[in-house]
């Protein structure tokens, strides 16, 4: 078993809300615990308000932990460095450069006023010092090419590249530094439909040829099933089910994962016709007393889903947090 | 009950005009669900606002008609259309939080529709704003509510209830689901469906994931740049697409079930409308063109029922047929 | 041979920035019309000698002449030439106009963009002076300003104007970089580790820059009307050859009611004019900025359909 290279252990994030006197906390991520390993893509799904955003930033190093964790391995030989501990300017660079994001919205990521080379050759400036001049233009083209854009694009502005090839332009930034982990938050999901595809293929090049492990945030989960290898769904800002993904898909184990794999539109497969009896709502968390937060939902609630969160524990080859599947029987919530 | 016919929509810019919408018809029966679907710059928004005559200039309508139960909107003026507006056709927009007024309760945003289209009597008011929130399943304390205290879901919903405050005939949706996640997206298209069912209204639906119609329209109208690629029964178009666009766009769409291939999409992007290409405006990313594709412009074809902008359907290219596409 | 290709290309920026200036100017009506005017005030504030051959000051003509070939405008009730005082004066207003336009807008970029970067406390102070500012009557306090520094030469107008007039541009500069804040590429900068003081000097100023031009229209024009006004009401130096103290000559005299109304028009119609000029050049920005606003031409039928044939070939 290989060291993970990146690990998230009783991660949470919380924030104050209401006034300055108020003492409620939204909970947005509450102890969550994943592993990210070498050379492989891991889709994060969930609705929005799920987490998903909040942990991307977390790992992005945008906000920081409220309690636990980040693990992140800089060589072969190193089991994880907490992310707290990297506080120097060097530290936190060589940081950015290992995990860098690319954003979800095309129009609004790159700095309109800037050529499209700006970012990368900023990138490499940062991470990159050992490079010449000459050498980080050499570079920023070479990277260009890598996402399927020819070099002379570096000279165009960004309001003269369209949706799609605005996103790989956020991907060559992302390749700039020394990217070993690539943060994706939902970098498809403003695209029109014709064009996800060749994005999609591209992250999965990124993996094979490169090396690269991908994190893929969407609430797309027929596109997480296209790329990813592995599918961590979230609700309520914890970790409902995690798996490999054919698996997962095929047998869910959780009722979310369940509801949300039939409600996924799929116009070869007939109008599945369970998903028509929910009309519920995620949660806002505030304040969260103990129990599952999927209980109001869910249609196969036992008592102790009222009274007792459940843990992420290992069912098979695949992990869930519900205590109906734990308890070793079947779940059949939004199943027809 | 709505008959368009040749609706085409100019943008008037200061070089030259630019055609958004090019030569569109098509007629829509009591009860009917039309599904138009395309990706972005295809025009199916345009062409939604040109319908509704809420177009707003730059664009304005260049030719063609939309008769609505027997009379002509264009050309209508404001006052005209008003009695028209809200109590026979009714719009609901892309996203909720833009449409409705943020300052004001849901309960007063549809009082204000139903003084505005003759209602006036207070109880009148009271009891069809609670009739129609039950409808979308929405609970009556809500009229109190305030757009921004209600959930994503919520709000769409409270905004095709207020489509439906005066029965119309006709409901045309813009994307009214491209906001919410999937679980709320499913549940309110069947919420859709039923209402559609029990009261019996037409609708128009403008969206660019095809998946979501398809098991809810009756009929399919794929857009390309402007103009009407294919257009015929849903699961006929979805089973059997004959234009390669559509048959590009469906195979675009990874599936969940099934084995995992690995797919194309279409390469290149739509062309921008200022610059059209001669001939099919598709032929340059099209898979299987060839020699008059970029000369001949084609005309829309009856192919067993469904309607096909190509050249490998109209009669003289009926021998280019043979090769498989 | 493309990297070569792409290195000089980039050393080519502001020819190109340049270039599309002139065409935005050159396609919008305002814009031309603003620029005209605007070019016309500050050739005439840079050579006054050229366009009036007599000195402002000079007393020696008769008083009260009205307009000839001698006197463009005729004479002033002390003797003066009209037509001198008002070319020479161009070049006291442009100076103020532009010196505060400058350093208002100076002061309104750091204090604003700096409160919406910086956020919190610094935010607070930052707006709290601003607002304070903001709200006191601005004409009174220039008076009570004016009148402790025992009636300014032009720079205690400058000072005092640009002092009390920041205020207004700073506090949209601010919102318009609290929306800019979240702006997805300037998370991508702070993602990929880049040092505050970059972001708010490299990524965000230039993309305010439409903003930061239109604060100092704004700035010039408010200085423009208000130098002019504190000079009119004598809390200028009324010996400085000016627009405003123009005016104030010409009230003193009671120009209008003696039928030397020429005094008190020629520099009031200066005045509206450079402030029109400014005015259009802003309106012209937001036009250029921002296409929604642009007003819809109608083109000829015969110019359209020979378009579209182009189009369709």
């Amino acid at each position: 078993m290989t060291t993970p290279l990146l690990r998230a252990e009783h991660l949470s994030r919380h924030f104050k809300i209401g006034g300055a006197l108020s003492k409620r906390t939204l909970h947005a991520v509450d102890d969550v615990n994943f592993q990210i390993g070498q050379r492989e893509i891991v889709a994060l799904a969930g609705e929005s308000g799920s987490g998903k955003s909040t942990i991307a930033r977390l790992l992005a190093r945008v906000y920081q932990p409220t309690s636990g964790e980040v693990y992140f391995s800089q060589g072969e030989e190193d089991p994880g460095t907490p992310l707290s501990a990297m506080r120097s300017r060097r530290a936190r660079l060589r940081y950015a450069s290992e995990v860098p994001m690319v954003f979800q919205d095309p129009f609004a990521s790159i700095n309109p006023v800037f050529r499209v080379s700006h970012g990368v050759l900023r990138s490499l400036k940062l991470h990159r010092p050992d490079l010449s001049a000459r050498e980080r233009e050499a570079e920023a083209a070479r990277v260009f090419e890598v996402v399927g854009l020819d070099a002379a694009m570096l000279e165009r502005y960004p309001h003269e590249l369209s949706g799609g090839q605005r996103q790989r332009v956020g991907f060559a930034q992302a390749l700039a530094g020394r990217a070993r982990l690539i943060l994706a938050d939902e970098p498809v999901s403003m695209l029109d439909v014709s064009i996800r595809i060749g994005l999609l293929n591209l992250m999965a090049s990124l993996r094979d040829t490169m090396g690269v492990s991908i994190l893929y945030i969407t609430h797309d989960i027929a596109s997480a099933r296209y790329v990813a290898d592995r599918l961590i769904v979230m609700y309520a800002g914890q970790i409902a089910e995690s798996g490999p993904i054919e698996e997962v898909l095929a047998d869910p184990r959780h009722p979310y994962t369940q509801l949300l794999v039939s409600a996924v539109p799929d116009p070869r497969a007939p109008l599945s016709v369970s998903a028509e009896a929910d009309q519920g709502e995620p949660p806002k968390v505030i304040d969260p007393t103990p129990g599952c937060r999927f209980r109001f939902r869910c249609p196969i609630a036992i008592d102790k889903c009222g009274n007792v969160t459940p843990e992420l524990t290992l069912v098979g080859a695949r992990e869930v947090a519900c205590h109906v599947a734990q308890s070793g029987a079947e779940v059949k919530a939004f199943t027809s | 009950m709505l008959e368009v016919s040749g609706l085409s929509v100019d943008y008037v810019l200061p070089r030259a005009d630019v055609r958004a919408v090019d030569n569109v018809s098509f007629t829509l029966d009591r009860g009917e669900f039309l599904g138009i679907v395309g990706e972005s710059g295809c025009g199916k928004s345009t062409l939604l606002f040109a319908i509704a005559q809420l177009l707003a200039p730059p664009a304005r309508i260049a030719a063609g008609s939309v008769t609505f139960k027997g009379t002509n909107l264009v050309g209508m003026t404001d006052g005209q259309l008003s009695a028209v507006r809200w109590r026979d056709m009714s719009v609901v927009m892309q996203s909720a939080m833009n449409a409705l007024n943020p300052v004001k309760s849901i309960g007063a945003q549809y009082r204000d529709v139903m003084r505005a289209h003759g209602k006036t009597s207070r109880d009148e008011i009271g009891t069809r704003s609670a009739e129609v929130l039950r409808m979308v399943g929405i609970d009556q304390a809500h009229l109190r509510s305030f757009p921004h205290q209600l959930s994503g879901g919520m709000r769409q919903r409270a905004m095709i209830a207020m489509a439906l405050l005066f029965t119309p005939d006709l409901v045309i949706m813009d994307e009214p689901t491209s906001a919410l996640d999937v679980v709320a997206q499913r549940s309110l298209m069947v919420q859709i469906k039923e209402l559609q069912r029990t009261l019996g209204f037409a609708i128009i639906f403008v969206t660019h994931d095809m998946s979501l119609v398809s098991h809810f329209s009756d009929r399919l109208m794929v857009m390309y740049a402007g103009q009407v690629a294919e257009f015929g029964a849903t699961r006929r178009v979805f089973d059997e697409p004959l234009h390669p666009y559509t048959k590009g766009l469906l195979e675009a769409f990874p599936s969940i079930r099934g084995p995992r291939v690995p797919l194309k999409g279409i390469p290149g992007s739509p062309p921008d409308l200022s610059v059209i290409p001669t001939g099919c405006r598709f032929h340059l990313r099209c898979p299987v063109a060839y020699e008059p594709c970029n000369q001949v412009a084609p005309e829309l074809a009856d192919q067993e029922g469904t309607l096909v902008r190509c050249l490998r359907y109209t009669q003289d290219h009926s021998e280019e047929r043979s090769v498989a596409l | 041979m493309a990297l070569q290709a792409t290195v000089e290309a980039r050393r080519l920026p502001t020819n190109q920035a340049l270039n599309r200036i002139g065409r935005a100017v050159r396609s919008n009506r305002k814009a031309t019309a603003g620029t005209v005017l605007l070019g016309i005030f500050i050739l005439v504030a840079l050579f006054p000698g050229v366009i009036a051959h007599d000195s402002p000051t000079l007393d020696v003509y008769q008083p009260h002449l009205g307009l000839s070939s001698a006197h463009l405008l005729g004479t002033t009730a002390y003797g003066q030439d009209m037509w001198a005082q008002l070319v020479w004066g161009t070049r006291n207003v442009m100076i103020i106009a532009f010196t505060v336009g400058l350093a208002a807008t100076a002061i309104a970029v750091l204090v604003g963009i700096a409160a919406a970067y910086l956020g919190g406390l610094w935010d607070g102070s930052l707006s709290v002076i601003t607002d304070v500012l903001l709200v006191i009557p601005l004409f009174p306090l220039l008076i009570v300003i004016a009148g402790y520094a025992h009636g300014g030469s032009t720079l205690v107008l400058i000072v005092v104007i640009t002092a009390t007039s920041w205020s207004y541009t700073a506090r949209q500069l601010r919102a318009q970089a609290l929306t800019l804040r979240s702006r997805d590429f300037l998370e991508a900068a702070r993602v990929r580790g880049e040092r505050k003081i970059y972001i708010i000097v490299v990524e965000v100023i230039p993309t305010m820059t439409s903003l930061i031009v239109a604060s100092f229209l704004t700035n010039a024009l408010y200085a423009v009307l208000f130098a002019s006004s504190l000079q009119f009401i004598g809390l200028g130096d009324p010996n400085t050859v000016s627009w405003g103290t123009m005016l104030y000559w010409a009230q003193n005299n009671a120009a209008l009611q003696t039928g030397a109304a020429m005094w008190a028009l020629a520099p009031g119609a200066c005045i509206a004019a450079l402030g029109a000029a400014f005015a259009l050049l802003n309106y012209a920005f937001d036009e250029i900025g921002n296409p929604a606003l642009r007003p819809v031409r109608r083109r000829s039928l015969k110019q359209r359909s020979v378009q579209q044939g182009e189009n369709r070939a």
